[in-house]
């Protein structure tokens, strides 16, 4: 008979209990899978902006637009390798729920900057000549169905009326964590319609994207291209991508903050019925642990007996967690709209911290029931009526 | 007459409750002879179970000392007190103390587990003593699938499984009907008779105590 034999028959004494606890490890553990991989998600996005790339915006805000003329400057300042441009396009894909981003680029240098785009070179010929045409990212094609020769229509809110494009390319992302929910237009086929119905909305551009050639030089080469447009109207914020990134997403700080907290308020809580579990299976056994002591078993093999059928159940709920937050995970992937979030999935970390915290449950629900068994007097143990 | 195995010396005992001092052993001095069966009768509180835990080394005297077999139990540490046990002293218990969750076998094997014994060895050990204590065809059973006069004989084949130089009994037939107690008793009588054991036992039950070679009466923490 095995030390492990008997902590396992110990685990299963009674078996509701521990199967009740096991369930309750299980979806704490689900729960803050889930959590962290929300929270992962926003960190990965931001995590994902290159670092090569600055992006210019108004000052004030990226809400308001900045001058296509601006341009040409950026591209001579020392350091730049290339310069792209964009506007947030919005629109309506047949439904308002359908959401992903769109926007209108410069299609000769988008997917220069975006190098981790990847698109066939032939798709990407066709998208520079037909200017009706559209490119979209992997993820969404999945989701919607889209194919190339498809017609995309957009009904537009802040470039109104109706709109259509007709899909020309799907690109790929090169990592995990790059964003496959994009589409993409021409910018001058925006442009040009504005220049016929709203004039004063033409040869705007709503950010920059400058590729720069050493990375160290972020800092100068921003300050640089913010001072060519500091006595204009509309002066310039130069920031790197991660930044540009954090300030996008800053006003979801608290509710990240939040599920943060949340996820780890989750592990006390089950720490805490573990350790009553724990506590409970230990003092039933008050009088066996002082059986064993006075057949001569050590401390060490009565901490070895508790804390293994601590770690056991713990591990077991942890195996049992991390396994349904799997399908869990893929159920919200497939529900939520692409958009919200450019890629979903369980980093090796989530796995990592929520195995760690069920063992580190483990091993803390067993403090006291270890402290009791051992400092429980022999005699006194055999007196114990329970 | 033979060297004593073992030899109370003047031990006294008491507890506290709260900041009251309870004497419960008062300058008590015994001898044991080896393959001895010792009785030790009195009311309750008289202080016989302490008087044995104290020879088995599972408390300490307040005063005094325990030399079993050439050994002072009261001078070793926690450790090797419970090191000691393992290889001296063997336990029966009123009620038994057995592990639910294990087979007789089980149970029987547990002290071994602390020898160097290998698997087969062990294996042969118990079946050995499970068939003196005459429960061979009862090895798988768990404890509440046996009467309490069997599971009192599980607990005397885990007492004796590691050839024990000293069994201490603490009321054996406490919790038994009167064939069960005869039983054991007769158990108990032959362990001693022929496998020449040790026994200090404490009993209330005076068919009992008819068993055991020498008697003591404990009364109030002294012997009368």
């Amino acid at each position: 008979m095995k030390v492990f034999k008997l902590i396992f028959k110990n685990a299963l004494r009674h078996k509701l209990r521990t199967f009740l606890t096991i369930i309750g490890l299980a979806v704490a553990v689900l729960a803050f899978g889930v959590l962290r991989t929300v929270v992962d998600m926003w960190d990965e996005g931001v995590n994902a902006a290159a670092v090569d790339r600055l992006i210019v915006r108004q000052s004030v805000s990226f809400i308001f637009p900045l001058p296509y003329s601006y341009c040409a400057k950026i591209e001579k300042v020392h350091g730049v390798e290339s310069v792209s441009f964009a506007n947030w396009f919005q629109g309506v894909y047949i439904d308002k729920n359908n959401f992903f981003t769109r926007v209108a680029v410069d299609p000769e240098t988008y997917f220069n900057v975006y190098s981790e785009f990847l698109i066939s070179p032939e798709e990407l010929e066709t998208f520079k000549k037909e200017r009706n045409s559209c490119i979209v990212g992997s993820g969404i094609a999945k989701q919607f169905g889209f194919k190339i020769g498809d017609v995309i229509p957009l009904e537009g809110d802040i470039y109104p009326g109706h709109w259509e494009f007709v899909v020309r390319g799907i690109y790929q992302g090169r990592e995990k964590a790059t964003d496959i929910t994009q589409m993409v237009f021409h910018w001058t086929n925006v442009d040009e319609r504005m220049r016929q119905e709203m004039p004063g909305r033409a040869g705007q551009v709503g950010w920059f994207i400058v590729k720069i050639k050493n990375p160290s030089q972020a800092a100068a080469i921003s300050e640089e291209i913010d001072a060519l447009f500091i006595n204009s109207s509309d002066a310039t914020k130069t920031e790197t991508e991660r930044a540009f990134t954090q300030n996008f997403i800053s006003g979801l700080n608290s509710l990240l903050m939040a599920m943060n907290f949340v996820s780890f308020v989750i592990i006390g809580i089950i720490m805490l019925v573990l350790g009553n579990t724990m506590i409970m299976s230990a003092r039933e056994r008050t009088r066996e642990y002082a059986v064993f002591k006075t057949l001569g078993f050590s401390a060490g093999h009565l901490v070895g007996l508790i804390l293994g059928e601590s770690l056991l159940i713990a591990s077991l709920g942890a195996g049992l967690g991390v396994l349904l937050t799997y399908p869990i995970v893929a159920g919200i992937e497939a529900v939520l709209p692409k958009g919200i979030f450019p890629f979903f999935y369980i980093t090796p970390t989530t796995l990592i911290l929520a195995a760690g915290a069920a063992l580190f449950i483990g091993l803390v629900a067993s403090i006291f029931p270890i402290q009791r068994a051992l400092r429980t007097k022999v005699v006194d143990g055999l007196r114990f009526a329970g | 007459m033979s060297n004593p195995i073992i030899q109370v010396q003047n031990i006294s005992k008491s507890y506290w409750r709260d900041s009251l001092e309870v004497p419960v052993l008062n300058g008590i001095s015994i001898d044991v002879q080896e393959g001895e069966f010792l009785g030790l009768m009195g009311p309750s509180g008289s202080g016989k179970t302490t008087l044995l835990n104290l020879i088995a080394g599972i408390d300490r005297p307040s005063k005094g000392n325990v030399i079993v077999g050439g050994t002072d139990i009261t001078k070793l540490s926690e450790s090797n007190l419970a090191k000691w046990r393992s290889h001296n002293v063997g336990f029966v218990f009123q009620f038994y103390n057995l592990l639910p969750v294990l087979t007789a076998f089980e149970n029987v094997e547990l002290p071994l587990l602390l020898t160097s014994l290998s698997k087969s060895e062990r294996k042969k050990h118990v079946n050995l003593v499970l068939d003196v204590v005459g429960l061979g065809d009862r090895v798988h059973y768990y404890p509440k699938q046996l009467s309490g006069g069997q599971e009192q004989r599980v607990a005397i084949a885990r007492a004796i499984v590691t050839d024990p130089t000293l069994l201490v009994a603490d009321e054996p037939t406490g919790d038994l009907d009167k064939r069960s107690a005869e039983e054991i008793m007769t158990l108990l009588e032959r362990l001693n008779s022929e496998f020449k054991k040790t026994i200090v036992m404490v009993t209330h039950d005076p068919r009992a105590v008819e068993k055991a070679k020498v008697v003591h009466h404990l009364d109030k923490g002294e012997l009368s």
